[in-house]
């Protein structure tokens, strides 16, 4: 992750002030963790004052019968709209960079 | 201060890796089957019995994985077949680097079946896309019945899930319908087996779900 933004900070030619990520539900990433592994990493370096902001997001699934995506809350995946259980997750496995905010030089 | 969008994934080179197999297996017609629990769960047990199943020129292949250890290769290469293992040295699940060093000196056109044992958890190895086409977990009757549930990224991702050890469900306080119950919570999808490695009860479902699955293959 820090690879990544050292390699668009030189591209932009900026200082990167704080990076976003978005992390699912269903992602294996405890968010807290990964903020504890941030600090750590970035201490006593250049990036040491960047700011790392975690947007998280819920499972969603999408239903294969009427198409309505929806948050499955307490394991239930079938179709709150037509009660379908033939549903595929839509989302929540994200482990994404969503942006960077910069500062020019 | 400007926000720059980037909207790629932390795991994008992995993903491009799998994207790599995935093609890789299609165009010579290898069904790969990713084999994933916690450890104990009976993942190379299963395989032992699997291989011990097939005809001598069966075009099958088996990657392991392990944090240490070549055992469970040892185990597997028995059976004579190609098995290699994968020694993660301290990564807790495999990913699709590893996997395409481990086949780079295979021949995939020689190989219908390709079987990976994923290191043994629950957690990081639904994270990384190996490029397969079928995902089994496998669950034993001496864990919790939750386990579905506690673990739904790896649940809801399973083509199939095993319920292994059911020689043991007399000895347990195990209730196999609470679970299949909990894996259909998550994935309603998944086909269900119950099997006992040890008592080879249940392992005429497994083979048939393989063949059924070869087949289709074969026709495609």
């Amino acid at each position: 992750m820090l690879d990544a933004v050292e390699a668009e900070s030189l591209r932009l030619g900026a200082r990167v002030v704080a990076v976003g990520v978005k992390i699912g539900e269903l992602s294996g990433v405890d968010p807290e963790s990964l903020r504890f592994c941030f600090e750590v990493l970035t201490r006593n370096t250049e990036w040491a004052t960047m700011a790392l902001e975690i947007e998280p997001l819920p499972w969603r699934n999408r239903c294969r019968q009427c198409g309505e995506t929806f948050t499955v809350v307490e394991y239930r995946t079938e179709c709150p709209r037509c009660g379908s259980d033939g549903t595929e997750m839509a989302g929540g496995n994200e482990l994404e960079f969503a942006y960077m905010e910069i500062e020019e030089q | 201060m400007t926000r720059v969008p980037l909207e790629r994934k932390v795991l994008s080179e992995n993903d491009r890796l799998a994207a790599d197999l995935r093609e890789g297996f299609e165009r010579h017609g290898t069904w790969c089957v990713n084999l994933i629990s916690s450890p104990g769960s009976g993942k190379t047990a299963l395989l032992e019995r699997t291989l011990a199943l097939f005809e001598p020129q069966r075009r099958v292949a088996v990657l392991t994985g392990d944090i240490q250890t070549d055992n469970d290769a040892q185990r597997l290469a028995r059976y004579g077949f190609p098995v290699r293992q994968i020694c993660t040295a301290g990564a807790c699940h495999l990913d699709a680097r590893m996997v395409s060093r481990a086949l780079a000196e295979w021949p995939l056109k020689s190989i219908d079946l390709l079987f990976i044992e994923n290191v043994g958890n629950l957690v990081c190895p639904t994270s990384y896309d190996l490029g397969e086409e079928s995902r089994v977990v496998l669950l034993s009757v001496t864990e919790g019945e939750d386990k579905p549930l506690k673990y739904p990224a790896t649940f809801h991702r399973a083509d199939l899930v095993v319920l292994n050890k059911v020689d043991l469900l007399p000895y347990v306080p195990f209730r196999i319908d609470l679970a299949r119950e909990n894996v259909r919570r998550v994935q309603p999808g998944a086909a269900i087996l119950e099997v006992s490695c040890t008592s080879g009860a249940g392992l005429d479902a497994w083979r048939k779900w393989i063949e059924t699955h070869t087949a289709a293959k074969a026709n495609q």
